[in-house]
Parts: structure tokens; sequence; C-alpha cells
């Protein structure tokens, strides 16, 4: 089982994604970091307090719930189990950045954005993910990579954070 | 999974079917508690609701179920179709499925009505009340309230006061709360007490307050007027004071024990306003369970497709 | 013609006999006939039977039923006479309807038919119909079939009337107001269903009634179609204390329990309703110990469009004609509650003698009126096959014993069954 990233090797990535974000929007002004729940928002709530942190900015930030647009809702007949989408803040004209942890087959990025239409109309859109473990099913592109695992399709990655009580933050590939 | 085409009744529904509905409802009920009330699995589908009876509270439940649900709704009230001109039913029930309704919601007067529309149709047909057989889909959201708030229906103690012989809510409840477990006891003057209803599994008290003795929910039901006019009783006045649910007799139900009414509630004959705007009323809980119940059933009907 | 080795149903017993039929009468019996014949060997005769309450709908509901149609289904059910009902439309309450029925099936020929007149001009119950008028044009009784005379003093003035022609008064026994728009009979059922039911007390009200104006007339009275077990009660009392009063029922009375009902299947929706096991377990007493004199009909076609409908809606009524005897024989005999003899006696001899009809026996001399049946042979109901317009039927389906395989009328073959 090998470990793809520990709690430091976390700390880093997101330090430098925070970075890479800074760079490519020229500061952190009229960004936003919209987290796929349940483990993208608490990389949207990491990053936001790392930038608060370092004194760069404050990045308004929200969790957000993709349960009701995901393309599968019908065809599999899931019976949706969704909370509301309340940002707190307006998404128009934004830049945002939605995050999340695994990107896989981009269905999750594409029902994202999909519900992030259903909530304004941002200027951008811009997508981060820990990890690209290869295999898109739709032409979906991350902006920002914490890290590149190819993986076979009977792999997963396991991603366990200390918020969701899951024990010390990890990212490992799991064999199924 | 439903096994049944249609939901014509809960005498029909076996304990595990109930259950299944009940337990969707509950997740719709959440997310109507939300007011996220816009999910696509009946997209492309129609749903018509035929109502021979008038309902204005039934149909329009069914048909924000249908519509929060992305289903195209039609409406056919009896005044305005073709059934005055004295289309029969079944031919009525062959012209919606030539259309391609998927689903058909019926109300009628008479008994048995959407047993005739189910077995005519291709399409689903869900009983919206049929004359003084079954309303399931009051039943149901009765139910849902209760699953809301307690941990099991198994043993639960539910007291029906009220017009029981023309009533077909008392006769969906005592089916279906029977069948998850719980125990029903029913009171009414002799006159509204149908022949045989204890046989179904209903204990028939003598007084309002044996019935109610221990009781965790105290479900009223409407004494229509007309009763009276077919001298079932001798005044509205009087079957308050005999028959009505009060705070005295409410002291025999359990202490916070709920109170339950399908509605339109006659304030001061079924129950007291006192219970009808106190803190262990339902009624207005009932209406939001109502809707989500029949997404429940819209959305097991039209599973079984998938 | 000679019917020969045949197990012929006589008053008193059922016999190995020769029949011999001679110009429409029966000429000779005899335990062999010299001569050619038709071997019955295995078969049984019966006096031909008499169905003294049938609804053939003619006029005005051919839709429904017709002379001729409802005549097949008789021949076929082994019936050889048969009463029909005067609620047609124009109601047979004159000479010109009586006389068009009486007509109208001597050109259809098969079987014969006998009017029976309304009580009251049509049949509303409030002035006597044409009772003379009616009698010389060929009615044989009375009857409001469907209703009662809600008025008891114009029934008593009816049966007294009727009494100065010969005729009787066959009487339909229910209260509407207690009925009130029941189309069941009330009780466990009624409630499972939802659908309004109404009390035996309904029906025995009136059955009270019919049997205390006879009694204080000293008149003879007939009750229709009993269903209840409180009906055969009152009934079985006021013989005792002598009333002149007699009583038909049908076979879904003593078949069939309200469960049926459960199915809102509208072919069992019948008037009176289908009642409880404890009135068909009376229904069969009743015509075991002599209470109940005939089995009836009540023979009720209705085309489809009256009975694919809803419960409520739907038309009453049982299309009897073609299953009226197998059931009989399958519940009453094989079940052990009547001979043969005595079964002979409910659905041929008795009627005959209420009616004052010809026929009812096998004798020398009388019409060569005479059923002859395969009792062995099982067979299942199937509405398809029948002769009658009317399918409505809670049997389909049902194996029953006993197939009418000849029917002759005055010594004529009007029926014959298809393997025979």
């Amino acid at each position: 089982m090998p470990v793809i990233m520990d709690a430091q090797g976390l700390a880093r990535t997101l330090r430098r994604l925070s970075h890479e974000i800074e760079e490519r929007n020229e500061g952190f002004e009229n960004v936003a970091l919209v987290g796929v729940k349940r483990g993208g928002e608490v990389v949207a709530r990491r990053l936001a307090a790392l930038i608060s942190g370092s004194g760069r900015g404050e990045v308004p930030c929200a969790g957000l719930d993709i349960t009701m647009a995901r393309d599968d809702l019908v065809s599999a007949f899931i019976l949706p189990d969704a909370e509301r989408n309340e940002p707190g803040f307006s998404l128009d004209n934004k830049t945002v950045v939605l995050c999340d942890d695994v990107l896989h087959t981009g269905r999750s990025a594409v029902a994202g954005i999909e519900a992030i239409f259903r909530l304004g109309r941002p200027a951008k859109i811009q997508l981060l993910v820990l990890v690209d473990r290869g295999g898109r099913e739709l032409p979906v592109r991350a902006d920002y990579v914490g890290k590149n695992v190819p993986t076979a399709r009977e792999e997963y990655i396991e991603v366990r954070f200390t918020e969701l009580g899951q024990g010390a933050d990890s990212l490992t590939v799991i064999r199924r | 999974m439903l096994k049944h085409k249609d939901i014509l009744g809960l005498y029909d529904l076996s304990a595990e079917e109930i259950d299944e509905i009940l337990t969707v409802g509950m997740s719709m009920k959440k997310l109507l508690r939300q007011n996220i009330k816009k999910l696509p699995h009946l997209q492309g589908k129609s749903v018509t609701t035929l109502f021979y009876e008038n309902s204005t509270r039934t149909r329009c439940s069914f048909e924000l179920a249908a519509k929060y649900m992305g289903a195209h709704v039609v409406n056919i009230a009896a005044a305005t179709s073709s059934v005055q001109k004295g289309e029969t039913l079944v031919d009525t029930g062959k012209t919606l499925d030539a259309m391609k309704n998927d689903i058909i919601v019926i109300r009628h007067p008479m008994g048995g009505a959407p047993r005739l529309l189910a077995q005519t149709v291709r399409a689903h047909v869900v009983n919206a009340g049929d004359g003084m057989n079954e309303h399931p889909s009051q039943a149901l959201l009765d139910m849902l309230t209760m699953r809301e708030n307690f941990p099991t229906l198994e043993g639960l103690r539910v007291a029906i006061l009220g017009d029981i012989s023309h009533s077909r809510v008392a006769k969906s409840n005592l089916f279906g709360l029977t069948k998850l477990g719980a125990h029903v006891t029913m009171f009414a003057p002799r006159t509204l007490l149908p022949t045989g209803i204890d046989k179904m599994g209903a204990k028939v008290c003598r007084s309002r307050e044996e019935a109610v003795e221990g009781a965790d929910v105290v479900m009223g039901l409407r004494i229509q007027l007309e009763r009276q006019h077919a001298g079932n009783f001798p005044s509205l006045g009087e079957y308050a004071k005999y028959y009505g649910v009060n705070e005295d007799v409410m002291k025999y139900a359990k202490p916070g024990a709920l109170v339950l009414h399908p509605g339109p509630v006659n304030r001061g004959v079924e129950l007291t306003s006192a219970l009808i705007d106190g803190d262990t009323s339902r009624i207005e809980e009932q209406v939001l369970s109502g809707i989500a119940v029949r997404m429940a059933i819209l959305f097991l009907l039209t599973k079984e497709e998938v | 013609m000679i019917l020969k080795n045949a197990d012929v149903v006589l008053g008193d017993g059922v016999k190995k006999l020769d029949i011999r039929i001679e110009n429409g009468k029966i000429a000779e019996l005899a335990e062999h006939i010299e001569g050619e014949g038709a071997d019955c060997t295995g078969l049984t005769v019966f006096p031909g039977l008499i169905d003294m309450h049938v609804h053939l709908r003619e006029p005005g509901y051919e839709k429904k039923e017709d002379i001729a149609s409802g005549s097949a289904a008789a021949v076929k059910g082994g019936f050889t006479q048969i009463c029909c009902m005067p609620n047609t439309n124009p109601v047979a309450d004159n000479k010109v309807v009586i006389s068009y029925i009486v007509h109208r099936a001597r050109e259809v020929g098969l079987c014969k038919v006998r009017p029976i007149g309304a009580i009251t001009q049509g049949q509303e119950g409030k002035n006597l119909a044409a009772i003379g008028a009616m009698k010389a044009a060929g009615a044989v009784a009375l009857s409001e079939d469907g209703k009662s005379v809600v008025n008891s003093g114009l029934m008593a003035n009816a049966m007294l009337y009727a009494a100065d022609f010969g005729l009787k008064c066959l009487c339909h026994c229910e209260d509407a107001s207690l009925v009130d728009g029941g189309v069941v009979h009330e009780g466990y059922y009624s409630t499972l269903t939802g659908l309004k039911g109404s009390i035996r007390a309904a029906e025995d009200i009136v059955i009270a009634r019919e049997i205390l104006l006879a009694e204080s007339l000293s008149l003879p009275v007939h009750i229709c179609h009993v269903s209840t077990y409180s009906g055969v009660q009152l009934i079985r009392e006021a013989k005792a204390r002598g009333v002149q009063v007699t009583a038909e029922t049908c076979p879904h009375y003593f078949t069939l329990t309200d469960e049926v009902i459960a199915t809102f299947d509208t072919n069992t929706k019948v008037n009176p309703p289908i009642r409880e096991e404890r009135d068909r377990r009376a229904i069969v007493e009743g015509l075991r110990d002599g209470t109940l004199d005939c089995i009836v009909t009540d023979h009720a076609p209705h085309h489809l469009d009256d009975k694919n409908v809803e419960y409520a809606q739907a038309a009453f009524g049982i299309s009897g004609l073609e299953t009226s005897f197998a059931l009989s024989y399958t519940q009453l005999v094989k079940g052990g509650a009547l001979t043969l003899v005595q079964l002979a006696q409910k659905m041929s001899a008795n009627p005959a003698h209420i009616l004052d009809l010809e026929g009812g026996a096998i004798a020398v001399g009388a019409p060569a009126d005479l059923t002859v049946v395969d009792l062995n042979r099982a067979w299942t109901i199937d509405p398809a096959d029948f002769a009658s317009k009317g399918r409505n039927t809670p049997f389909a389906g049902r194996e029953v014993y006993g197939k009418v395989i000849y029917t002759f009328v005055d010594g004529e073959i009007k029926y014959r069954e298809a393997d025979a």
C-alpha cells in the first residue's frame, strides 16, 4: 500500500497549490474556493486557512453538495441524500476554484461545475485536485494538480482527513 | 422495490413495501425541508390526476410531488372532462393510456374504481381515494409523520376517532399500521362504525377515554355535516360533546401524544382548537409528509422500469 | 321415438325405464318397450326443468337478451318452461306486451315461455295493472320483480284482486330505505371493500310483511329469491302455522358467500346480495327441509357494457340459465342435501304446482317435456360458450357435474349437446 502523501506531504502540496492559485490569478482578489463535499471541502477550507494565515488575503470558501447534479441520478435511479447548497456569498463574476481530493473519471468535476452554475454565473471556474489518478471519461483537465498518480482500474485512492474523523491525514493507493 | 404495478391500497401491500415507501418518503422529506424541490427522476414522464371527486388538497399534493420530480402533469377534473358526457371509466382509461401517460392518479367516489382502471391500463395507477375503500397515500403520510416522531411503529398505540364508517383513511391506516406492528383503537358512534372492523385488527372501544388510553397518537377523522342529515347523529354539537376529542380526553393518552387529522378539520367538532393548534399537533406537518410520501410513491413506481 | 335404458326420475324414485314419446306426449313408460330407439344408458331423464323466475329483456333491452337468445339459453340449460319477469321496456303491465311475449316465444319455438305480469302500472307502485286482461293474454303470475310494492294497502289489494283471477303474487322483498344505495351484503366484506352494504332486515322485513298479508287474507303468496338465514326462518315458521307461503332461492345463494366481492368483480353483484356462510347453510337447509320450494335462476343477463364499470355503477344480476342445473346438482345432490327426486321437485314439479303449469312430472299422458342429463360428466363453466347474450356469471372457471345432453319440449328435441 504505497502512501502517496502523508500529513507533511499534504501540507507542502497545499502550500504549493496556494501559490499556484495566487500566481495564476495575480493575487486572491475575486477568487473563491468551493470544495466538493466532503473531501474537497476539506481541501478548500485548508487552502483558505493557509492563505488567510499567511496574511495573503481572505478568500471566501464553501462546501458544495453535488448529489443533485450527478449525471447518474436518473439512470441509476439514485435516491438523493443531498444538502442544500448555500455558500453564503455570491459566485457571480468570481473566479471559482473548484476543489476536490481525487480526479478520476471527471464526472464529479462536471457535476461540481453543474452545481456551481445552479448557484450563479462565475467569470471563471478552475479545477484543483490533490491527486489526478487518470482514467478520464469526460474531457476534463485540472488547472492545479497536487500530484499525478497513474493508477489501474482496480485501484483506488483512499483519502483520510483529520477533520472527517478519519485519523491522520494520508492519501494511499489501495488495491481492491 | 415495489412488487405491484399500482398502488391501490395498503391491504394489498406487504409490510416490506410499506416500509420502503416510508423510508424513501423520509429521504424526500429531508430534501423538501431544505427546500430542495427539483428532482429529475420523472423527467419526460407524464402524470395525470383524474379526479371524479373534488379534493384540492390531495390533488395539489400529488401535482406538486410530480412536478418536483420533473414530470409533466395534466389535471382532469370530472366536471370538465368527458365523464359528464357519459364516457365510462374504462374508456377514459384507454384514452389516457393511448396518450402515453405513465402514471394515473385517480380519486373516485366509488370503491374499486382504481382497480377497474388498473386492470384496463398499462400506466401505473395510484389510488387517491376511492369511495369508502382506501386512501393509501393519506395513511402513508400519517405513518410517515409518526415514523418521524417515534423510533419505530412497532408497538405504537394509535387511536382513531370520528366517522370510521365512511372513512377510507381509517381503513388504510388500520391496514398499514397493523402490518407494521402498531396497535389501533377506534371509537365512533355506532352509526358510524362499520361492521366487522374489529375483525380487521382494530380494537373497537366503548368510550373516548378507553380508545385514547395510553395512546401515542390520537387521530381525529372528519365528521361531515351530511352524516347529520342522514341521521347518523343528532347534531355536530352533540357529536362534539359525546364523541369529540378535547383536552380532558387527551389526559388519558401518553404525555405528549401526537394529534393528527387528515383535514380539513371541523374546529371544535372532531378536535378542539386548543389541540389543533397545540404543541403536540402535527396536522401541518402532515401536509409536507403528504408531498414527500407521494414523491416516494411516484419514485418507487417508476423505479422498476430502470 | 323411444328413449331406452334411461334412469328416469319419477315422483317416488329413480327407475331404469324406456320412454315412448308420441304426438308430443309421453305415451308409454315401461321397463322394456319394443322397437328402435335412442340408447340412453348412463343418462338420467328429469321432468322438463321449469324456471319460474327469469328475465328475457325483450321488449326494450334486446342488447342484453331477447326471447330467442333467452330461449336458446333455457333449452341449453335443460329448461323446457320458463316464466319471464315484467320489468321490460315497456313494462309488461298490459295485455299487449304479454301477448307479444307469448307470440314471439311461439315463433322462436324452443321452450315454453310464460310471461309474468306487473302488479302495478309501470311497476310504479301506484295503480294496479290490468290484471284480468293480462291473465287472458297468457300471464301466469304477477310480480313487481326488481322492487317491492311499497304501499302495504296496495299490496293487500293486489293479492286479493289477483286471487279472483287465480294468479299469485311473486314477491321481490326489499325495503328500499334500508338498502339505501347498498350494493352488497353488509358485513366484513362490505367494510373491507368499502362497498355500501345492506343488512338482512332490508329483505326480511318485506318477507315478513308478505307473509303477514297472506296470513291475514288467507291467500297464497310466493317469496322470490330468498337469500337470508332469517328469511328462511320466517318462511319456515309461517309454513308451520299454515300460511300459504311458497318460496324460491337461486344457485348463487347456496353456492357462494360474500367473500367473492373482495375482488370487486361486478359479476358478483346481484340483488339480493350474496350473503354469508351462515346464510348459505340456511338456504341449503331450507331446501332440504322443504321450507324453500323451488330453485330458480333469476336469470338476469347483462351486456358487458353494464358490467365493465365501477362496482357501484354496475347492473345487478347473474346470467344463470346455463349453469343452474349443474350448480344445483353439484352443490345439493353431490353435496348430500337433496336426492335426485327432491332436485326434480325443486326444479320442475314445485314450480309447476305453484303456478299451475303443465309438466313437472314424467307420467303417461303428460307433455313430453324431458331433460336428459349426464350426471357423471364434469365440465368447466365458460361464459364464452353461453347461448345467452349475458355472459355475466361469477362461476366462470368453476368445475361442475351434470351436463344437459338433450332437452325435449313437447316431444321434440330442442337442444342437443354438441357431442351427442
